[in-house]
């Protein structure tokens, strides 16, 4: 274990007025799969943006493998938030895994045999061959996540930033995603951020969970963090953690503003202060 | 077909035929952009404003070509400045047209005996290019072309995936003011053969209906050049023949490719029909209700 790959160093994000999150201080140590959970518009995509170096804080440091952020760092891998293609777009899944190559570099990129083997890999790395070449704006959106991910990953990244790589996809294909993903750090021993709104699909495979509410945080093991204690102290409101059938269940009490009661196992809507 | 050959033999079809051809391979690399970063109100805005150029450079006595790219170029800048993010782009594009257009009314009104080369900036000039002219266009083509394949990797990029070219380092509205700028010059051109009012059917069509052909990206410019080619080519042929302007034949044959293209060619085309394999595709559609 050398320096830790991604270091927050008391960050304190503000877009104009509102503050996203404080005072936030952290060590990812190589090799980790950081799950980053909290309710949406907590800030979790920001952070990534703060490690990719599209994002300054307000103040504090972050340090990605001993260094500022900059941007296109090829030591980073990105999975965006889901985003679709148009449906007649003439780009095909392997145009968007070889954009993962040389897409930032100038000029045309003529063909290549390397290139083009690099990207056959990547490809056959998350078992996409069979629709790699039909047009991307016509895959499913667990097909188009797998050739995301294959994008990520054909730069042969050290760390890997993930924005709710789950979000749209259906428990089957939540596990096979997942398995991607954390066999690729397995084989690489690569770090890995993963944002998501439901732990369980990560649980498995995750050494540390950062829990992001309302500018607030709390960070450590899943059993750690994931806590009637800590979860009610970080929302602050009355809050339970239970568990049934190996799954975590993060409920609230039922008032008018609402939790969301209907899908349990997602976290809960932060009560609006009065 | 002996008159045809006739016809060749004269300069100013010739010219036609030489103009008609750079302009068509730099309309159909173009409009594929275009097309992908669904910029048509843009493109319509610098064609009403690179008639006001026109104008101006006319009330001056300068060439009416460079006024073209002169109305083209500032108003890209314009659009540039006031706005690149898709969000709210057309918005700027209406209000600097709007301002645009009001200038060249006053040039109009401000010249006398305007009417005709109006007339040819509105409607097209193809057949009336001079030697100069031929020349002038290459050169603003070959420029245009250049800065293109320059781009080309990173303007992709930013054009299907803007998220992540963003986080590779790409700098994505740079490229969107210099794609703006490349659109200004591609304008100017095309301008020559339909004029400014018919614009899109060289700057949208090939591009839309290349994309009902392939799901590859770089066939998919060879197919809009193709098709570009064969608009002007086919229309300034049409217009010698028939003696009715270029621009109706330009129109009517693009648009008739695009119909093919979209209706009849490109639904036989299987590698362009979505690749179902049912298992996968039911399973990442659907959003998870299961849990």
């Amino acid at each position: 274990m050398g320096s830790p790959a991604v270091r927050f160093e008391g960050v304190t994000l503000e877009y104009g007025a509102r503050r996203i999150w404080s005072d936030l201080s952290l060590d990812v140590p190589p090799g980790a799969f950081v799950a980053i959970l909290g309710p949406n518009g907590s800030g979790k995509t920001s952070l990534l943006r703060a490690i990719l170096g599209l994002v300054i804080p307000s103040s504090g440091r972050i340090l990605v493998q001993g260094r500022s952020p900059h941007r296109g760092d090829p030591d980073i891998g990105y999975v965006p938030q889901h985003s679709s293609f148009d449906a007649d777009l003439p780009f095909r899944g392997r145009d968007l895994v070889q954009l993962g190559v040389d897409g930032h570099r100038w000029g045309i990129g003529w063909p290549d045999p390397t290139r083009k083997a690099r990207v056959d890999r990547a490809v056959a790395s998350v078992d996409a061959d069979a629709y790699a070449d039909a047009p991307i704006g016509r895959l499913s959106g667990g097909e188009q996540q797998r050739l995301r991910i294959a994008q990520a990953l054909v730069g042969d990244p050290r760390i890997l930033l993930c924005d709710e790589p789950l979000a749209n996809l259906d428990l089957r294909y939540q596990q096979t995603i997942t398995a991607l993903i954390a066999g690729w750090r397995e084989r690489t021993g690569g770090t890995v951020l993963f944002v998501t709104h439901d732990v369980n699909p990560v649980l498995g495979v995750v050494d540390q969970v950062l829990f992001v509410v309302n500018g607030r945080w709390a960070a450590g093991k899943p059993d750690e963090v994931l806590t009637s204690e800590r979860m009610s102290a970080l929302y602050g409101s009355h809050v339970d953690v239970v568990r049934v059938h190996g799954r975590i269940v993060v409920v609230g009490e039922s008032t008018e503003s609402g939790f969301n009661i209907e899908e349990p196992h997602h976290v809960p809507v932060p009560l609006e202060p009065h | 077909m002996d008159q045809l050959v006739a016809l060749l033999g004269y300069e100013f079809v010739q010219n036609a035929i030489a103009a008609g051809t750079v302009i068509a391979i730099v309309s159909g690399v173009v409009s594929r952009f275009v097309v992908a970063r669904n910029m048509s109100f843009a493109v319509h805005a610098l064609g009403e404003l690179g008639f006001t150029g026109a104008a101006g450079f006319i009330l001056l006595r300068l060439s009416p070509v460079l006024g073209l790219l002169a109305g083209t170029a500032v108003t890209a800048v314009f659009i540039g400045a006031l706005g690149v993010r898709a969000r709210g782009r057309d918005v700027v594009v209406g209000v600097v047209m709007a301002f645009g257009l009001g200038l060249g009314v006053l040039f109009i009104t401000l010249y006398k005996g305007y009417a005709n080369q109006a007339f040819a900036i509105l409607f097209g000039t193809i057949t009336g290019v001079s030697r100069a002219d031929v020349v002038l266009l290459l050169a603003i083509g070959v420029v245009t072309l250049v800065s293109l394949a320059a781009i080309y990797r990173p303007l992709t990029f930013a054009t299907v995936d803007p998220e992540v070219a963003e986080a590779r380092g790409v700098p994505v509205g740079a490229l969107a003011v210099a794609f703006l700028l490349i659109m200004a010059a591609a304008v100017a051109e095309a301008i020559q053969v339909v004029g400014v009012l018919l614009i899109l059917t060289l700057l949208i069509t090939p591009g839309a209906a290349a994309e009902c052909l392939t799901p590859r990206p770089g066939l998919a410019i060879i197919y809009s050049v193709a098709i570009a080619l064969f608009c002007i080519l086919g229309g300034i042929l049409l217009s010698l023949i028939t003696n009715a302007p270029v621009s109706v034949f330009v129109t009517s044959l693009s648009f008739g490719c695009y119909l093919l293209a979209r209706f009849v060619v490109g639904p036989r085309r299987r590698d362009i029909r979505a690749t179902s394999r049912p298992a996968e595709s039911s399973a990442g559609t659907t959003v998870a209700e299961a849990h």
